[in-house]
């Protein structure tokens, strides 16, 4: 039926290079791309599994500077992927109807494509995988393996076959790939009911359901399969994805090792890792913060903290001994200026003491501290408690593990059972009320520091968290350098791992604490992505990058998020060359997860100063009001302050990453996808014109390059793409299963006559 | 930008229909007064006054008293549409010619022809003039099966497949009644129909309404087609519910939209409107009737009570879905003006033009409730109509305007006989003229291709720029963003091709030899121009 259609993708959307940065590709249109397969190298650890289309020009302004180039990266990745895997025995039969003869198993060898360094750990074959279709479930059969990186399944789809679509494939995790900390929970099927299976097993079931932390669900019959072998497989997944991992058994350690010979990292990413005291001198030269900031290297080779990183900013008149007084905790540390001069500070709080000399000495110090941040040349500073004014992560835990359970359907009667109260199923996750909290709270803190040149100093017990959060939303809602790849991967890199959020704690990549795991950076890129829905034109990257961004939290190739701070990635990616025993993660404080405990020692330290600061909320209320409608009156500046709209109806769930593996979802030939190929397509032309029209004034009547060879029909993708390869392949349309609810008081409505003449007597 | 001129002409109008009236009898009238008044002649008193009259009724008014005479001035004016003058370049009442949209589907065919029976409305008062039935039906068959159908509104075609042939057929209930009354004419007619498709051997029948509707109805006389009445038709009921429900629920929807937009609960809010689960059951209704004619290959009869609310959205919207014309402008208003117009939707009673009764329980937002659909859709389809929001606003807003006579009255016997078309301007006039304003810029045409929406509260959403665009705060972009940056790259695109060209003879000038020329502007054009 002519379903599906070719697809170029832009910026190396066919690429999808396996590690570092889509602009990579971005140069070399049809040409292999060089980049591809690249391992990880000491630069640049930024993971872009799979490049996303790109804004065509974002900053007219400087890219008017480089004459006719104002098209920016848009341009097509080197198409060649990964070969697809040959084809199997595709059952059409449901499981019911297969006899258990092995000979008609006609299961051909698949070839299991392991990464540099990964080890094949179990397998199991003669394994029925479910894909929904058409509201009925096929099983494809295949081999079950795991592996020390991930779970795979080796079938077949059929869709494999005359797919062209499989160039887009991601490169690292195929379509039936689950690395081993993307799983979130396991279940055994025993006699149709489904049970969470964790620790030893007595008895095997017949059915696994694994459910993604990206979201996918994975339905593997084990009927057919020998009973060892299931044994094998089933205990091997559960004990490789639940059970405590030291850190040095991260699969990223394992492939750093075995795929050694890196190339060099690509010039023309910038991404500013801010590892060196240079980075965060041009920081502060970008920002013009230089005159009142000043980077210190004080925690140089972590003397002064491991939670640290080696270099950062704090105020110049600040003395650099007051550094190490309490490891680092006191000291407002810079992330960002504004353009007036306004700074945005970060502090963490200092640890509780019961002592009351040790407090008075706090007191004293932190005294002196903020004696001289308010002194000229500083601006008033107000103080955000983010520990204890704000949400909690327990709050951010819980909505995140309602709000995901609504994506994680077993099939297509729960998905419609769930439709009809979707409105207020999704409301009562309060995940997207805690979007708009941070929102609003990022808008609070624009305001202070855009009109009402306030510093704002962040607080919070360890900075680490909710302080990443905000200032880097704060960041990219007001400095546009944070809106283009680069700037926004640069932000990441400052505010996320310099900034020492616990990535491995908080993801619980090693699995060792439940009560850890809180998707902050998931949230700030939802947050993100409010912000890109709303405008898109103000953002060089799109939804797809945030997506692929957040997909990559889960895979340990890149070590950018598997990490608890600089200092603990730096040890262990250097001494693991010299094979020196690993110490264990010093710098995960179990203590002051829960905010009830709140810290009273930092209020009663603080109270005066911040009441003397804050205004009271009804006047903060106004401002805030005046300041967000004042912006929204006026036409937007895609260059300048962006804030985000945020109402009720305004806050939306982000379906790209939410309901991209959902069949009933797909919507064939549309959602935005079908605009944004117009827009890549017309760039792509406007391109080669543009280049024809150069070959003119350089007076070559060269050969022309097939240019409309880039364009292809794009009408016919589906609004899952490019993340689930049309999952339905029909062109039936899906129907909802489920009926009406009752109406309620409007019942007598409902059985009253259209029109009020009776037709009895017609 | 509507409202100036409305405002202008509501001002003035009725002196210069006065003026223009007299004016033809030769006598000079004193422009300046309410009054026209003869030389000599001087107003005496005037009072606000209620005029009995024997013939009409009560009459609102002014009486003038003069030297000369009384003079009552009724202050009940005529809907502004009739005293509207503006002009556009277009005729928009030419828009919709049956015949020739019939002539498009192919039609009249040899299983299918034209019939002029309702000429002069006596088969069905509310129906159009121009009906297309079974060749093997005959004007008796179909009076006597007009016998049994509620209000006349007997089966008709409304859309043929071009391909399998299978119909998509319009009527209103059957009179069946408590007793279970069968017609051996209708059942016979509904035999016919089935039989002009050789595929299938069932017809199938959608009643649009609840099912205990639908049974409820038999005791006002009405029902549907049972079983052992009907053998080869198979009945299913969509549960979309009647003109009062939608009424309400539009109401919850004003409620939580204005004056104050909810914040945090919102989509709970949202949820106890029902809004959006009407259009979803309304959508996914119009899903099944387009599935089944498309690759059920069965020809399909969709009725609800009098087959001009339910039934017209669904077969308009089943239309939208199989047939890539009506997604075009001039196909859309086609739509309209055939589905809707023409066949009896009661736009003065749903929508009450002129008619102070707010309260009235015939109005209800059926029509309204069809254009959010088609929202809904061009949303989840952003490529595949030639029109853009803009132009569903503009249809609302005009719906309620009375600018245009395209929405008043109820039917086509009542437009014909106020000479609508004469003395009132169409809305298409105004659209057509002025297209680009209309258009969206990521149109791909495709013929052929079946649209399914997913009926799915995942992808339904509030039409907020229509339902909270006076909402300062919930303002959206306008233009929308990603809409403003392909028309700058179109835009681009075009200044690029002609200085291409200009390149181009600058070159061929300076070569003197244009055949060396690798692509000359005829070959550019072509080149540039295949993708869309």
């Amino acid at each position: 039926m002519g379903q599906r259609a070719e697809w170029v993708g832009p910026a190396g959307l066919g690429g999808a290079s396996g590690v570092s940065g889509g602009a990579g590709c971005g140069r070399c249109r049809g040409r292999r791309c060089p980049g591809d397969g690249r391992s990880p190298s000491r630069q640049c650890w930024w993971p872009l599994p799979l490049p996303e289309p790109e804004w065509p020009p974002l900053l007219p302004r400087v890219a008017a500077s480089q004459g006719g180039g104002m098209l920016g990266k848009g341009v097509v990745g080197g198409g060649g992927g990964t070969k697809a895997p040959k084809p199997s025995f595709v059952s059409y039969v449901r499981p019911e109807e297969i006899h258990t003869n092995e000979k008609e198993v006609t299961e051909k060898e698949v070839t299991l494509h392991l990464l540099p360094g990964e080890q094949l750990l179990c397998e199991a074959s003669t394994v029925l995988k479910y894909v929904q279709e058409d509201s009925c479930q096929r099983g494809i059969y295949g081999k079950l393996v795991c592996t020390d990186f991930k779970i795979a399944f080796l079938g077949d789809d059929e869709s494999a076959l005359d797919n062209d679509e499989t160039q887009f494939k991601n490169k690292v995790i195929g379509e039936n790939d689950i690395t081993l900390h993307c799983v979130d929970q396991i279940y055994g099927v025993f006699d149709e009911k489904k049970k969470t299976l964790f620790g030893q097993l007595k008895k095997y079931p017949e059915k696994l359901i694994i459910h993604c932390k990206d979201l996918r669900v994975f339905h593997f019959c084990l009927r057919y399969t020998k009973e060892e072998e299931v044994k094998r497989i089933v205990s091997g997944i559960i004990h490789h994805t639940q059970a405590p991992k030291l850190l040095k058994r991260l699969f990223l350690f394992s492939y750093a090792a075995a795929a050694r010979n890196s190339t060099a990292t690509d010039p023309k990413n910038h991404t500013v890792m801010f590892e060196t005291l240079q980075d965060w001198c041009w920081e502060l030269e970008r920002t013009k913060g230089n005159m009142k900031y000043k980077a210190v290297r004080v925690n140089e080779g972590y003397r002064v903290s491991e939670r640290l990183p080696e270099y950062f900013v704090v105020p110049t008149p600040l003395p650099e001994e007051d550094v190490p007084r309490f490891q680092g905790h006191g000291i407002p540390m810079w992330c960002w200026s504004c353009h007036n001069g306004c700074a945005l500070l970060k502090m963490s709080a200092l640890p509780k003491e019961q002592d009351d000399a040790v407090l008075q000495v706090q007191k004293s110090f932190l005294d002196g501290v903020y004696k001289t941040i308010h002194r000229p040349p500083y601006e008033i500073v107000k103080t955000e408690d983010l520990s204890s004014s704000f949400l909690s992560l327990q709050d951010i835990q819980t909505a995140h593990s309602k709000f995901k359970q609504l994506f994680l359907i077993d099939n297509s009667t729960e998905f419609w059972d769930t439709d009809i109260k979707w409105f207020s199923l999704l409301e009562s996750s309060s995940w997207l009320d805690i979007i708009r909290r941070c929102l609003k709270k990022a808008i609070e803190i624009t305001e202070c520091l855009e009109a009402q040149n306030m510093n704002v100093l962040l607080l919070e017990e360890n900075a680490s968290d909710l302080c990443c959060l905000i200032s880097s939303l704060v960041q990219v809602m007001m400095d546009p350098h944070c809106r283009t790849r680069v700037g926004f991967q640069s932000l990441v890199q400052k505010e996320w791992i310099m900034g020492g959020h616990c990535f491995l704690d908080r993801c619980n990549h090693l699995r060792q604490s439940d009560k850890e795991e809180v998707p902050v950076f998931l949230l700030f890129l939802d947050c993100v992505w409010q912000l890109v829905h709303q405008h898109p034109p103000a953002f060089e990257f799109t939804e797809t990058y945030l997506t692929v961004l957040s997909d990559s939290l889960y895979i340990p190739i890149f070590s950018t998020f598997f990490f608890n701070s600089p200092h603990q990635k730096d040890t262990n990616m250097h001494q693991r060359q010299l094979s020196l025993p690993l110490t264990q993660s010093k710098s995960s404080p179990k203590r002051g997860f829960f905010r009830e405990e709140t810290d009273h020692l930092i209020k009663n330290l603080l109270g005066k100063r911040i009441s003397k600061l804050i205004n009271s909320s009804d006047e903060l209320q106004d401002n805030f009001r005046e300041f967000y409608d004042s912006w929204h009156s006026k036409p937007t500046d895609y260059h300048g302050l962006l804030l985000p709209h945020i109402e009720g109806p305004e806050i939306k769930v982000w379906a790209q990453r939410y309901l991209r593996w959902i069949p009933e979802a797909q919507i064939l030939g549309g959602g935005r996808v079908a605009t944004m190929s117009k827009l890549l397509e017309m760039m792509e032309e406007v391109q080669s014109l543009q280049e024809k029209i150069d070959e003119r004034h350089h007076g070559q009547v060269a050969l022309q390059a097939e240019a409309s060879s880039l364009l292809r029909a794009s009408a016919r993708l589906s609004s899952l793409f490019p993340f689930a390869l049309l999952q339905r392949h029909s062109s039936k349309p899906v129907l909802p299963t489920s009926g009406w609810k009752a109406l309620g008081d409007e019942e007598d409505l409902a059985r009253r006559e259209d029109e009020s003449v009776d037709v009895g007597d017609l | 930008m509507a409202s100036a001129p409305t405002s202008k002409y509501n001002s003035h109008s009725l002196e210069n229909e006065s003026i223009k009236r007299t004016s033809r009898d030769g006598v000079n009238w004193d422009l300046s007064e309410a009054v026209p008044r003869l030389p000599g002649e001087t107003r005496v008193a005037d009072k606000e006054v209620i005029y009995i009259c024997p013939f009409n009724g009560p009459i609102k008014g002014r009486v003038y008293i003069t030297n000369y005479r009384l003079y009552l001035r009724s202050l009940e004016t005529p809907i502004f549409a009739f005293l509207n003058e503006e002009k556009f370049n277009v005729d928009g009442w030419l828009v919709y010619n049956p015949v020739e949209e019939y002539r498009r589907q192919g039609l009249p065919n040899h299983h299918w022809r034209i019939t002029f029976i309702n000429k002069c409305y006596e088969l069905c008062d509310t129906y159009p003039s121009l009906l297309v039935v079974p060749y093997r039906a005959s004007d008796e068959d179909l009076r006597r099966v007009a016998t049994f159908r509620s209000r006349n509104r007997i089966p008709v075609l409304s859309w043929i497949h071009p391909e399998n042939k299978t119909v998509i057929v319009r009527c209103s209930q059957p009179l069946v009644g408590m007793s279970g009354k069968r017609n051996k004419d209708d059942e016979k007619y509904l035999d016919v129909i089935r039989e002009t498709n050789r595929q299938i051997s069932k017809l199938t029948i959608y009643d649009a309404r609840p099912n205990v509707n639908a049974v409820a109805n038999k005791a006002t006389g009405g029902g549907y087609e049972s079983d052992d009445a009907y053998h080869n038709a198979e009945l299913f009921f969509l549960d979309i519910h009647n003109i009062h429900v939608m009424r309400e629920s539009l109401k919850k929807v004003k409620d939580i939209v204005y004056p104050n937009v909810e914040e945090s609960h919102w989509l709970s809010s949202l949820e106890s409107t029902h809004w959006l689960e009407h259009i979803k059951l309304v959508l996914t209704g119009a899903i099944q009737v387009a599935d089944k004619v498309s690759s059920g290959k069965s020809s399909v009869l969709v009725h609800c009570s009098d087959g001009w609310d339910r039934t017209a959205q669904l077969t308009s919207l089943a239309m939208l879905m199989l047939d890539s014309f009506y997604r075009s402008i001039e196909g859309f208003e086609i739509l309209v003006q055939k589905e809707w117009i023409s066949f009896g939707h009661k736009f003065a009673s749903r929508i009450g033009h002129g008619d102070k009764n707010h309260a009235d329980a015939d109005r209800s937002p059926i029509f309204l409730q069809f254009i959010d659909c088609v929202w809904q859709m061009s949303k989840q389809f952003p490529t595949a109509f030639e029109f853009n929001e803009q132009f569903l606003i503009t249809i609302l807003d005009h719906l309620y305007s009375c600018r245009f006579g395209t929405f008043l009255y109820n039917c086509e016997s009542a437009r014909e006989r106020q000479k609508v078309t004469e003395r009132t301007v169409s809305l298409w006039s105004l659209i057509n003229s002025n297209k680009d304003k209309f258009k969206n810029p990521f149109y791909t045409k495709e013929i052929n291709r079946v649209l399914y929406p997913v009926a799915s509260m995942r992808h339904l959403e509030l039409w907020v720029n229509y339902y909270i665009r006076w909402n300062p705060r919930i303002k959206q972009q306008q233009p929308n963003p990603v809409e403003q940056r392909y028309l700058e790259l179109l835009a681009l695109r075009d200044e690029y091709i002609k200085r291409l060209e200009e390149l181009q003879l600058a070159n061929s000038a300076k070569l003197s030899d244009p055949s060396t020329s690798p692509s000359s502007p005829s070959q550019m054009m072509p080149h540039v121009q295949t993708h869309f």
